[in-house]
């Protein structure tokens, strides 16, 4: 068994870990660090679930090995909330919007608009849809990630106007 | 009074910890010492197993054992897996073994469990399992399957149909015989799964102290699966827990009790050590069950304005490989078809038939989008060419308001009469046609066709039968905290059960529905009851906790009576407190009501009351309420691709009350995304030897958000007499009407070629060939 | 579906990894990952050796000389996506790349990755082969070239040596101003293409065409340029007729036949793809003339 020792900051959280090399990012969140909260819906890249922030950027954790992300911050649904627990605009707005139902794809719903909502502050329908379109739900349908996510940009905008 | 919780848009219970990545499903759970376990799976659609060797693997470091059906036998009282509805109309068994060991007959059957110390190394160890098969020919098409000379899916059987049954009322030789009219044509509805987006999976283990058997299982029946649990492993019930954690969507597969789910509880024995397995997305195409497929040949019978005489025909439908559940899919299909619609009479033959692919078990809908689409094509047909507006002939056969409650001539699976309980069905197609703007479509359309575009307009209607009973056990009790606490076999899978109960309790008990703590789908915690399939926990579990929560209240109200010696009809129950109504001073925490009633050694209880105040219900409703609607479709064909595009959806739903209506939407939202998966795009594949081809997301096609047409969607309420809610189901309503609609409007866009549309999906592919075929010319 | 045991080598150097293709038995190159990752989480790929190309510096770069575009092997599709020097003198990649993958997927996924893995379908490939790139290699050798139309020799086979590592790819620049159009018929956003189509024109000032380059994507493991479409149409000016007779040319190519389409099927596509090619960059290359 290869294994290697690396150094991750996730979110905000520096952690020492030895892993095997084969293990994916997706399984050494999930597993080691126990931050269950990126899910695996596929683990061939195509439903969006297991989906972090890499270095800011939005990545398929399936998709890449945990020695990859040596040296790079990650930040999971986990770390979308403020310290003393007051949720993200985007969390709040899934919740008044009813934009979840199971829950399971919510985690890469929610990195992939953060990314989203920092690159395009003032998104155009069209364009939550394009930014989620690699985003599988079963359950939604959709309407109401999107309502929740505009909501959620004039919220951010009102907060800190540019 | 005004309604406190009950029918509000509120926010749900579920959200925070799902939104903050602290929810549970069965992949998250960690204890301590656990081990994983990986299935080693059929490569062939049938063979005969003619050796297995598990030296191999079984000598990794890492491999605690490998274990077959012959290891299985041993712990339990049945190597296979009862059907959970058995019906006289089977004509053989052919029950799920837990682990295959003579011959298999479907790619994904399991054949033997690797357990190791991670999920990596179990993976491994699977490739090294050894086993010789004789590769025996597979039926792949039902057609084929009753065919002269047909080989057998299973080798030992005398052929390949497991049941055959009729379905209908009234005198259809005499309606046909005498009819003005008789059209007919034959669909084929494609097999098509549910991909929850969390595959399935359970984790098993043993208490070292009082030797209980606890399953966490992501399953829609936590109590069914316990009671066959117990059963087969000839345990007491009470030593066999299987609760349901957080679950990442079900629609209907996960309703089934698996082999999967029996091997690891077994496994856990057997090593006396947690075992956990979690099925992977390749998995799942192979082994969760699936639905969809069936052929149907109908006629239709009417007079010259358009009136249905009758409707016959026959349904061949494709079981797959196993009985995994009972006939609810072919019997739910064939019921359906005529619900919406008089139908003076009306016969379908149905012959239920083997086939070597992935059994066959319900998926949202359960059987009748697939009458409903054969319905409403033939009201197409008959439509088009009698030059009747389609609109028009589906209003001269609705059945009328004043017509409810309308019994149709036959019956459920279970023997109970089908009778339409409430609804106005031409109302909602009025409602639904008025909005969609049908009547102006024409005009759009010539102008569209004038631009080289090809637009077509399609509708649909449907009724559906929600509230399976018989009961849906749930109790309601005021704990010593003073929260309220529910508990229920119910399941929650992502459609919101805690808060639709929290909804309905809290209604009667205070109006704050995080005061109310509701345990769901646990078998230790209640009882009795089923869980979640068929649209049915609003219906069933909803009346329990609505019962439950009148007991409750009335005792509440009772003893806080007693305590403030006030009238009980004065108080009321406003957050924690119970409050003399106009007297702001005078109330009495619930907290201190709960335990007045737990008693002091020695003393009387207040009022003489019976100690405690909780209250549990089974409320029995056998009769199924029916929910209505209408979808109205538009749709864009690029005649040089032969791509469809949905352009819109307009949705009239009636179910009766509605307790939330977020979650309605949500449900309904999410069910017409599904439909249109299986109009376009859901295509479950199987080449003629049996083998899946479609056994990835990016081969088999889940809507995205990009694909999503624009959707109206508006509501009528048509409470039921059925229950004191007035409720009926809803989480299958928005797939019901969709490929029917779909159809609708792809063959109006397509009108001056004279295409017909009598398959689902509908794919470019196949479109573009009956283009070619119409002489379309791009 | 977890990747197969490997031994997990991460060079910081292009010559480190030339010796590592050389010395290690049964190897895979990792790029982006968006493409071998999930062979190895379904074990299709079962290699030994897994070299990390992610840490290898100088392999990503976009850079413009007078006559050409260089991107180095391992830059982001998003890079790419984003890069203002590609929009402004090499536009058909910016229109083509928004239709691969998604978001995520671009984030992590290479050019090189993507010529490399040959899908037929892959855009970046149709692009490569419609603008007549040229990849650079390395290997024990030293340095070759190798023209794209050479470079794909078989289903999801390139012309690489086993110890041979992608390294950069030219692109030679067509005028300012010229015209280009992608387009893909693929069943939902950010699918692979079924069939795609790139064209390039460029027009003399009396909008006649100079010079024309177009491939279909999807139709073969390679790209199809297809010269007749690229001859006939040269010397005439652009017209909705004009793209409707040149596009039936590609009514009676050869094409694959899968379960998501017909050989036949693929072929109507062809032809509406290519139509729908010529007709963007008739109208680009027409209104880029007006404007100087």
């Amino acid at each position: 068994m290869d294994q290697r020792r690396i150094t991750i900051g996730v979110n905000g959280t520096s952690f020492s870990e030895t892993v095997s090399t084969r293990t994916t990012l997706a399984d050494f969140l999930r597993h080691q660090l126990r931050l269950t909260g990126t899910h695996l819906g596929c683990e061939h890249g195509v439903c969006g679930a297991c989906t972090v922030l890499l270095d800011g950027r939005s990545a398929r954790s399936c998709l890449m090995l945990a020695v990859q992300a040596d040296g790079h911050q990650i930040t999971t649904v986990e770390g979308l909330e403020s310290k003393d627990g007051v949720l993200h605009p985007l969390q709040q707005a899934f919740a008044d919007h009813h934009g979840l139902q199971c829950g399971f794809c919510t985690p890469g719903m929610l990195t992939t608009l953060v990314e989203l909502l920092r690159d395009n502050p003032d998104p155009s329908e069209a364009e939550v849809r394009m930014a989620i379109s690699g985003n599988l739900c079963r359950c939604t349908g959709y309407q109401s990630i999107v309502t929740a996510t505009l909501d959620a940009a004039k919220r951010m905008r009102t907060e800190h106007p540019a | 009074m005004t309604t406190k919780t009950f029918g509000k848009r509120t926010r749900r219970l579920e959200d925070p910890d799902l939104l903050r990545g602290k929810a549970r499903f069965v992949d998250d759970i960690h204890v301590d010492g656990m081990l994983h376990a990986a299935f080693v799976r059929s490569p062939h659609a049938h063979a005969k197993i003619v050796s297995l060797d598990t030296a191999n693997a079984l000598a990794m470091p890492g491999v605690h054992a490998v274990l077959t059906g012959e290891d299985l036998r041993a712990h339990a009282l049945s190597d296979r897996l009862a059907v959970a509805l058995p019906d006289r109309v089977y004509k053989q068994q052919r029950n799920r073994p837990i682990l295959v060991d003579d011959e298999t007959v479907y790619v994904g059957e399991a054949i033997a469990m690797v357990i190791a110390d991670d999920p990596y190394v179990a993976e491994d160890a699977v490739s090294r399992v050894d086993i010789e098969f004789e590769v025996l020919p597979a039926i792949s098409d039902c057609r084929q399957a009753l065919s002269p000379g047909a080989l057998n899916v299973h080798s030992d059987a005398s052929d390949n149909l497991i049941a055959e049954f009729t379905s209908g009322y009234g005198d259809v030789n005499s309606a046909f015989a005498g009819a003005a009219h008789v059209f007919g044509e034959s669909y084929w509805q494609h097999r098509g799964c549910a991909h929850a987006m969390e595959c399935r999976g359970c984790l098993a283990a043993v208490d070292p102290l009082d030797h209980t058997l606890t399953l966490w299982s992501s399953t829609q029946t936590p109590l069914m699966g316990a009671r066959l649990l117990a059963e087969m492993l000839g345990r007491e019930e009470a030593s066999v827990r299987v609760l349901a954690p957080d679950v990442g969507g079900g629609f209907g597969p996960k309703l089934v009790f698996y082999p999967e789910e029996a091997a690891v509880a077994i496994a856990a024995i057997v090593l006396n050590k947690p075992v956990k397995w979690i099925e992977d997305r390749r998995e799942h195409f192979v082994s969760t069950t699936q639905e969809r497929d069936q052929y149907w040949e109908a006629e239709i019978a009417v007079d010259d304005g358009g009136k249905i005489l009758g409707v016959r025909g026959s349904l061949l439908h494709d079981h797959g490989a196993y009985t995994a559940r009972g006939l609810t899919v072919p019997q739910g299909a064939v019921s359906a078809l005529t619900l919406a619609y008089v139908v003076p009479a009306y016969r379908m033959d149905v012959k239920v038939v083997l086939t070597n692919k992935v059994p066959v078990t319900p998926v949202r809908g359960a059987g009748q989008p697939q009458g409903i689409f054969v319905m409403e094509r033939l009201l197409d047909l008959a439509a088009r060419t009698l030059k009747i507006d389609r609109a028009d002939i589906r209003r001269r056969n609705l059945v009328p308001a004043d017509a409810m409650p309308f019994k149709k001539g036959f019956v459920t699976r279970g023997g109970i009469p089908i009778v339409l309980d409430s609804g106005d069905y031409p109302a909602c197609q009025a409602d639904a046609v008025e909005k969609a703007g049908w009547a102006d479509f024409p005009a759009r359309q010539q102008a569209a066709r004038a631009e080289g575009q090809y637009i077509g307009i399609g509708m649909a209607n449907y009724v559906e039968g929600t509230g399976r009973g018989p009961f849906e056990q749930v109790s309601v009790k005021l704990a010593s905290s003073g929260l309220i606490h529910v508990a229920t076999g119910a399941a929650a899978m992502g459609q919101g059960t805690k808060t639709m109960l929290a909804q309905i309790v809290a209604e009667q008990l205070g109006g704050v529905m995080e005061r109310v703590v509701v345990t769901t789908g646990d078998s230790a915690k209640i009882a009795m009851g089923f869980g979640g399939f068929n649209s049915r926990q609003t219906v069933m579990a909803g009346s329990s906790a609505h019962l439950a929560a009148l007991k409750v209240r009335q005792k509440i109200l009772q003893v806080a009576s007693h305590l403030l010696e006030a009238d009980a009809a004065d108080l009321d129950i406003d957050g924690e407190n119970v409050f003399v109504v106009g007297a702001a001073g005078m109330k009495i925490s619930l907290r201190q009501v709960a335990k007045a009633m737990i008693g002091s050694a020695g003393f009387t209880l207040p009022g003489n009351l019976a100690p405690g105040i909780e209250a549990t219900e089974n409320v029995v409703i056998d009769a199924m309420t029916y929910a209505n609607g209408c979808a109205v479709v538009e749709v864009a064909v690029d005649l040089a691709t032969a791509a469809v595009t949905v352009t819109r959806v307009v949705f009239v739903h009636d179910g009766g009350k509605i307790i939330n209506p977020s979650i309605v939407d949500g449900q309904i939202i999410g069910a017409i995304a599904h439909g249109i998966g299986n109009a376009l795009y859901e295509w479950m594949g199987y080449g003629d030897d049996g083998q899946p081809l479609t056994t990835n997301l990016a081969d088999y096609l889940l809507m995205t958000s990009t694909e999503m047409p624009p959707i109206s969607l508006s509501h009528r309420e048509s409470p039921t007499p059925l229950n004191p809610l007035g409720v009926k189901g809803v989480g299958e309503s928005g797939v019901m009407p969709i490929p029917a609609a779909v159809a609708s409007a792809v063959e109006d866009a397509l009108s001056p070629f004279g295409v017909r549309i009598t398959q689902v999906p509908i794919r470019p592919n196949d479109l573009a060939a009956l283009l070619d075929k119409a002489g379309v010319v791009v | 579906m977890k990747p197969p045991d490997f031994q997990y080598h991460a060079p910081e150097t292009i010559e480190q990894v030339v010796k590592l293709l050389a010395l290690l038995e049964n190897n895979r190159l990792l790029a982006g990952g968006q493409s071998l990752m999930p062979m190895l989480n379904m074990r299709y790929a079962m290699p030994d050796h897994i070299i990390d190309l992610n840490r290898v510096a100088g392999l990503a770069s976009i850079s413009l000389t007078k006559s050409d575009l260089l991107i180095g092997a391992m830059t982001r599709q998003r890079d790419i996506e984003f890069s203002a020097e590609i929009e402004s003198r090499c536009p058909i990649i910016s229109e083509g790349i928004r239709h691969v993958g998604h978001r995520q997927t671009r984030n992590r996924g290479t050019i090189g990755g993507s010529l490399c893995h040959l899908d037929p379908s892959a855009e970046l490939v149709t692009l490569c082969a419609v603008l007549d790139a040229t990849v650079s290699v390395v290997g024990p050798g030293g340095k070759r070239d190798i023209a794209f139309a050479d470079f794909p020799i078989g289903y999801m086979t390139s012309a690489l040596q086993p110890e041979e590592c992608l390294t950069g790819i030219r692109i030679p620049l067509w005028p300012q101003g010229h015209g280009y159009g992608f387009v893909e018929f693929a069943r939902r956003h950010g699918d692979f293409a079924i069939v795609s189509a790139a064209a390039l024109l460029e027009l003399d000032s009396s909008s006649t065409i100079k010079r024309a380059a177009i491939a279909l994507g999807g139709v073969g493991y390679a790209p199809l340029r297809v010269p007749k479409i690229e001859t006939d149409i040269v010397g005439k000016k652009p017209s909705a007729e004009l793209w409707a007779d040149a596009a039936k040319a590609c009514a009676t190519i050869e094409a694959l036949d899968d379960i998501h389409a017909s050989s036949s099927y693929r072929r109507r596509l062809a032809v509406a793809m290519a139509r729908r090619a010529l007709q963007a960059a008739g109208e680009r290359g027409l209104a880029n003339l007006s404007r100087h």
